[in-house]
């Protein structure tokens, strides 16, 4: 039972399809051939977060961890490095989950840039571990735009629990 | 026993038990992968498991280049058709020279008994993503190992050489740019057969000519091309063209920055060499005959 922030609406159950469908095209987003991937959001995080804040239980540690592990492989960078970002991402949004959902979108965007920011940092600590030369700081530009975007995530995401529950057919809209 | 929760409220193991799990797991992940190389099987099924979403991705963008393929113009054709025709003709003409040339140099190196440089053929593959990892300049092509793509087989694009495969799974492959920090490929400046080796950049954007002495005959404008003595790449592809030559007599070396030839963000096409010329054994190691203790050890078995 999740805690709303005031002056919200009752939502509907979350179907958990919904949530695979997000996830897949998050991960779809942040496949495609990019020019530039700095200025580029990892979407896949945010949707993680996302889920991990709305939905605690059915979103645990465990899933960010096998996407985590599949967003490596794909990328060629070193086994564990997202894994290792996304499960931590995620433990943070799901302890944090009460607190968050308590605030409006503007304060929870700031809560999320935390979270995603604490992520990048992560993977730029192992990656200078691993001995990579410093990519320069719009590496951390990613989880701004991110941040920004997140009213516009949520108000999308939860868009399918929005609906009314009975349909009334003769409504014109 | 009475303090455990009823099986309905379990709700397994605390999430910080669970993070410390998947922390540990991912370090020693990537301990494993770093030092040791273990995963590579691991990762090869996961990245094969990706594949269909890239291609999936990439789908619409084909698509979309069908469907204006299919509306283009039939004047534009026409005219595109007429310009190849011109081309052809002109090329036609290097076309010719260009045979008896061959001819001639096949004479002339069996006259000189050289081994007749090796043709490479190639294998026709497509870009399907850049990596996500500002660190490391990579591209993956959609051909793996089951259409016989190798480790270390050259790639090329129509401008010049773009990199060089570094991982392969069965369906997919990682090519390393020319670009990359850690990646160096010996060129020659076509002008005067000068030897180099040209080294990426730490920003991936540009290589580099280190090591070569202030007064060197270097200029801007000079084209690079493979020189083919690493045995990787065949010799004569283009690589680049020098932009800037910084001669500062405080430093020892020239600083010499080259441009590639070849971009990943202008071409999808690119072919992935085989170079069916075989390197000269290396030559033998030195004998270490002229160590003390052997030689006191000879001494005494001869005495």
């Amino acid at each position: 039972m999740a805690i709303y922030a005031p002056g919200q609406r009752i939502l509907l159950p979350v179907n958990p399809w919904f949530i695979a469908f997000t996830v897949l095209a998050a991960f779809v987003f942040d496949m495609l051939p990019w020019r530039d991937v700095r200025a580029v959001p990892d979407l896949l995080a945010v949707v993680i977060v996302f889920w991990a804040i709305r939905e605690p239980r059915k979103i645990g540690i465990g899933i960010p961890f096998v996407l985590g592990l599949l967003m490596d492989a794909a990328n060629g960078v070193l086994l564990g490095q997202h894994a290792l970002a996304y499960s931590v991402m995620a433990f943070m949004s799901v302890t944090l989950s009460r607190r968050i959902l308590w605030f409006g979108l503007p304060a929870q965007a700031l809560h999320v840039l935390g979270i995603l920011l604490v992520g990048q940092l992560l993977m730029f600590a192992v990656r200078m571990i691993a001995s990579a030369s410093f990519p320069g700081f719009s590496y951390f530009v990613g989880p701004f735009i991110a941040a920004a975007l997140w009213p516009v995530a949520s108000f999308l995401m939860l868009a399918p629990q929005r609906r009314p529950e009975s349909v009334d057919e003769t409504r014109p809209i | 026993m009475e303090h455990t929760p009823p099986p309905f409220f379990n709700r397994g193991p605390a999430p910080v038990v669970r993070v410390t799990f998947f922390v540990l797991l991912s370090v020693f992940l990537m301990v494993l992968d770093a030092r040791f190389r273990y995963t590579e099987p691991l990762r090869q099924v996961l990245m094969t498991a990706a594949y269909p979403l890239q291609r999936a991705v990439l789908a619409p963008v084909e698509a979309g280049a069908r469907i204006g393929d299919y509306f283009q113009s039939l004047s534009g054709l026409q005219e595109e058709n007429a310009a190849l025709r011109a081309e052809k003709l002109k090329a036609a003409q290097d076309l010719m020279t260009l045979e008896a040339v061959r001819a001639e140099n096949a004479q002339l190196r069996g006259l000189l008994d050289a081994r007749e440089r090796a043709r490479s053929d190639a294998v026709f593959a497509e870009i399907v993503y850049g990596s996500r990892d500002p660190f490391a300049r990579r591209v993956v092509i959609d051909k793996g190992f089951t259409q016989g793509i190798e480790l270390g087989r050259p790639v090329i694009d129509t401008e010049g050489v773009l990199g060089q495969v570094t991982r392969v799974t069965p369906l997919a492959s990682e090519v390393t740019l020319i670009t990359h920090k850690d990646h160096s490929i010996p060129v020659q400046v076509a002008r005067n057969g000068l030897r180099a080796i040209a080294y990426g950049t730490s920003d991936g954007s540009a290589m580099e000519l280190r090591h070569l002495p202030i007064n060197i005959d270097v200029q801007n404008d000079d084209e690079l091309i493979t020189s083919g003595i690493d045995g990787v790449y065949p010799q004569g592809l283009r690589v680049g063209k020098v932009v800037r030559v910084d001669r500062d007599a405080t430093f020892s070396f020239a600083r010499i920055l080259v441009t590639p030839a070849a971009g990943t963000d202008r071409q999808r096409q690119v072919l992935v060499l085989r170079t069916t010329e075989e390197a000269p054994p290396y030559p033998a190691a030195e004998e270490p005959a002229k160590r003390p203790a052997k030689g006191k050890k000879a001494r005494r078995s001869e005495g």
